[in-house]
């Protein structure tokens, strides 16, 4: 237990220790035979979001639990600040955990959670109800602090959860996928929310999620994970704009299998030339992954009969924008347009397809199916 | 959970069923033991005690009606609480709770207190109706009511009996025909969870069946006791083993049942 | 089915007598009601008239008779029994079911216990006095056994067929009962309430005095109290375990109703059951009590 855990507290915002980075370092987890965690090495620097993005068993969560000392690691470490807490059970290493759902103590009122972490590090109780009142006016429920869980809602029990976490003055935040029992709405508010607190308190935070857009609109930085390694990690642009492997550019946004060919490092797709993301690339036959928001589409003039004609076969209206399937013939490809050009094209009109000039990831591997 | 925990919670329920185990096993292999006891003190392991059961027909008979009494109130139980428990749940939803409260209600009041009031009520029904042993079902029916209501009422619980009933309604069923078509397939494994409670309570029954003067089967345990321990003691031995695995068939019955639906439903 | 057949054409009718469906609804439950009151109610009005009554009409002589000392001795004893035989089979039981509630929820283990503790609940009675004779009775196995390896396993005196035998006994089947009644509750406990104990600094200590300990409160005194019950109201154990009659109360009862000696005694055993029934009263209120402390934070 720190020292640090009792200092009188400050300013208001609750981020009155200085906020550490978090290093992994080769950070490895094996079940019987599978491979949950295969040498993970990642840096959080102070005060910085991370969202670990990825399907589910691709080994986010044990990360997570590896830093709470919730499971052991089989290899590798994690440091905090300066400290080597690898091997430190979870009850030692000041780290605040928002977890999936249902965690608040049913038994206490949502001002007794909040000051749970205080009571087990034996702060007086005068203390525990300020800190605790000031963590609930953070998360916006000082009027909702003498409800047990049962009385609360699924989003306030997890900003509850969020200033639980908070209170103990943790070194780093964990959250295991806070938003995933809430629905849309409801998650939408609450994600700004949470960022909001994050910046406010100014706390280290990885953040573990199977919601691309939730990962995206949250975070500093993103890391998309495949069966327990990291795939890229950077800003949310560059994931988006410029995936470093095909399982990123498709896990994160829909994207377009288009067949082409590279030469001269760029892509000859349907007789348009695209550049390339990564300019090393060999030549040969090759698939272009291309986003919806890439295509454009044109009214098809009288007769135009070439490999970038085709049939409007559904449209989806999104709201700003709409969504539409064209069949090309050999293949379908996806087109997101602004609403009031899709206008123009309901379904069963012929369409001419542009694509437009972004740099493309291209992959050998054969499609699975995906449009 | 770590490494160091769960190496403790190990430890902690190996210790705990080696403990248990010997305490709740011991006294099942000590009846065994002494029920293929010899006459004499060297003389060899014998069965005379399990065999002569069958010849002795005052015991046949006990034997053979506390497996009527345990089928008859299953029958009469499921008779009268499950029509009672679906129809108040879709019609008269405000009575279930005072219903409830009646089926519990023996938890509290000592079946020996039951027996009391019992009394005056079987002389009448021995002069005026059958002075039969099956009598017994109408008290043993009072005693299984708590039991039963709670597996029912579990069963009930996980089923959407209300959108089940509009469902089977507007597709012309008869309200009969909803609750044994349509509900209880549903809730197949409650259904035998609340009969397997049924058969154990009536053949574990004593203080009635003793007070009442009917000799049913731990009647006739008790009585043989007295006479030759070794006889009685193998047949507490037979009718433990005898509703053990009566109970584990009637369990892999009723999970083969719902493994069945849940496929069906997949 | 009659009264099934008569709601349904209620139900049928509905939109032109809609008040009188309400009433005939209510007819759904009519077999129920009438079979408890027949054979649940009037025994229990038939021991109460009977408490108060004599050969000579109304009288209290009965309850006066309760307060002879082989009378009250009989009533603590069943007190005592009871709440240790409660206590230990609670305590005990808890203990099991949280190893068994560990494990894999679908395994072979947790199966076996459970139809184990099924079998074991209730077939208590004459069956396992007579399992305790075989194994510690004067010519049980193990004091056989022992006395082979030069041990006396009675040294001041053969305890089996006393009350404290009894009490052993009893949580023979107790235990069992505590698993099943208490399964439910453990199964309810969330493990992310005990990570969320750990990482917010507490260790096992916490987490069972602060959280799990609160938490599963109420189930343990509501299944505390149908052991209790289950323990006060056991019979068939006691009548096959012990010679003299009459050391609990079901024993005392048990004598006054099959006694030759007139029909004031069958008044006398339903003064008797009278007690039983104020007993049991009396300690389901007291666990209200206990119980609205516990859990003023549950869902209502």
């Amino acid at each position: 237990m720190s020292a640090l855990d009792t200092r009188p507290t400050g300013a208001s915002n609750g981020g009155s220790r200085s906020a550490a980075e978090v290093r992994l370092e080769d950070l490895r987890r094996i079940y019987g035979s599978t491979t949950a965690l295969d040498g993970l090495t990642l840096t959080i620097e102070a005060g910085e979001l991370i969202a670990l993005l990825g399907p589910s068993g691709c080994g986010k969560t044990t990360a997570l639990r590896l830093i709470a000392g919730l499971e052991d690691a089989d290899g590798g470490r994690v440091v905090v600040g300066s400290r080597d807490v690898t091997n430190l059970p979870a009850s030692r290493r000041d780290a605040g955990m928002v977890f999936q759902a249902y965690s608040l103590f049913p038994h206490m009122t949502a001002q007794e959670n909040v000051a749970f972490g205080l009571r087990m590090r034996k702060v007086g109780l005068g203390e525990r109800r300020q800190r605790a009142g000031e963590m609930l006016e953070l998360v916006g429920l000082s009027t909702q602090a003498d409800r047990y869980a049962h009385q609360l809602s699924g989003g306030q029990q997890q900003r509850v959860a969020l200033a639980r976490a908070l209170a103990i003055r943790p070194s780093i935040l964990l959250l295991d996928e806070p938003l995933s029992a809430l629905d849309a709405r409801v998650r939408s508010q609450l994600r700004d929310e949470i960022r909001r607190v994050q910046r406010e308190v100014g706390i280290t935070t990885l953040f573990v999620t199977h919601d691309q857009e939730e990962a995206l609109a949250i975070a500093d930085r993103v890391g998309v994970m495949r069966a327990g390694r990291l795939e890229q990690l950077g800003p949310p642009t560059d994931i988006y704009a410029r995936p470093a492997t095909p399982f990123v550019a498709e896990f994160v946004g829909l994207t377009n299998r288009l067949s082409g060919t590279v030469k001269d490092g760029s892509v000859d797709v349907r007789g348009i030339r695209l550049p390339l993301i990564a300019a090393d690339t060999p030549d040969g036959p090759a698939v272009a992954l291309v986003r919806p928001e890439a295509v454009s589409l044109a009214v098809a003039t009288e007769g135009s009969n070439g490999p970038l004609s085709g049939t409007v076969i559904a449209v989806s209206f999104l709201g700003a924008v709409t969504r539409l399937t064209v069949d090309l013939g050999d293949t379908t490809v996806l087109v997101q347009i602004p609403t009031a050009e899709a206008a123009a094209h309901p379904g069963g009109t012929r369409v001419r397809v542009a694509l437009r000039q972004d740099p493309v990831l291209i992959t050998r591997e054969d499609g699975l199916g995906r449009p | 959970m770590n490494r160091r925990r769960r190496r403790r919670l190990a430890a902690f329920k190996t210790v705990v069923y080696v403990v248990l185990g010997l305490f709740f096993l011991l006294p099942i292999a000590a009846m065994v033991e002494f029920a293929t006891r010899g006459v004499g003190i060297s003389s060899p392991r014998t069965l005379t005690a399990f065999t002569s059961i069958g010849s002795d027909p005052e015991l046949v008979d006990a034997i053979t009606a506390s497996l009527e009494l345990a089928v008859i109130t299953s029958m009469g139980m499921l008779a009268l609480l499950l029509p009672t428990m679906i129809w108040l749940r879709l019609r008269v939803p405000q009575m279930v709770r005072p219903v409830e409260l009646v089926c519990l209600t023996p938890l509290t009041i000592p079946a020996i207190v039951l027996v009391v009031g019992f009394a005056p009520i079987y002389n009448w029904i021995e002069i005026n109706v059958s002075d039969s042993i099956l009598m017994l079902a109408f008290a043993y029916l009072i005693l299984v009511l708590p039991y039963c209501y709670r597996a029912l009422d579990a069963g009930l619980s996980a089923v959407d009996i209300r959108t089940l009933s509009e469902a089977a309604r507007s597709l012309g069923a008869s309200w009969a025909t909803v609750m044994w078509r349509v509900i209880v397939p549903n809730m197949s494994s409650a259904v035998s969870n609340a009969c397997l409670l049924c058969v154990a309570v009536v053949l574990g029954e004593f203080t009635v069946a003793n007070l009442l003067n009917f000799e049913n089967l731990q009647v006739a345990i008790s009585i043989l006791g007295t006479g030759n321990a070794s006889v009685s003691i193998a047949l507490a031995v037979l009718s433990l083993i005898l509703v053990f695995f009566f109970l584990l068939i009637l369990s892999f019955l009723g999970r083969a049942l719902s493994r069945r639906r849940s496929a069906a439903r997949a | 089915m009659t009264a099934v057949a008569v709601s349904e054409a209620a139900y049928v009718s509905r939109p032109l007598r809609g008040r009188l469906r309400v009433s005939t609804a209510w007819l759904g439950a009519a077999p129920f009601l009438l079979y408890t009151g027949l054979f649940l109610f009037l025994p229990t009005v038939l021991v109460a008239v009977g408490a108060f009554s004599g050969p000579h009409g109304p009288t209290l002589a009965n309850l006066a008779r309760l307060s002879q000392p082989y009378v009250v001795s009989a009533f603590l004893n069943s007190l005592v029994l009871s709440a240790v035989s409660a206590s230990v089979g609670a305590v005990v039981g808890s203990v099991l079911a949280y190893a068994v509630a560990t494990g894999s929820p679908d395994g072979i283990l947790r199966r076996l216990v459970t139809a184990f503790c099924g079998v074991l609940s209730q077939f208590g009675g004459v069956t396992l006095a007579f399992a305790f004779i075989a194994t510690i009775g004067t010519e049980g196995f193990i004091v056989i056994w022992l006395q082979q390896h030069g041990i006396r396993f009675y040294p001041n005196g053969v305890w089996l067929f006393s009350l404290t035998g009894l009490t052993l006994i009893y949580t023979y089947f107790e235990i069992p009962l505590m698993v099943i009644v208490f399964m439910p509750a453990l199964d309810g406990i969330r493990p992310q309430w005990r990570e969320a104990t750990e990482t917010l600094g507490g260790g096992t200590w916490h987490y069972w005095r602060h959280v799990a300990g609160p938490l599963l409160m109420p189930a343990f005194l509501g299944a505390w109290l149908l052991l209790f019950a289950n323990a006060f109201s056991a019979y068939a154990t006691a009548a096959a375990l012990l010679d003299i009659g009459g050391v609990i109360v079901p024993l005392q009862i048990s004598r006054a109703l099959s006694s030759e000696v007139g029909l004031d005694q069958a008044n006398f055993a339903a003064a008797l059951a009278l007690g039983m029934v104020v007993i049991v009263a009396i300690i389901t209120v007291l666990y209200a009590r206990l119980q609205r402390r516990s859990a003023r934070w549950l869902p209502r």
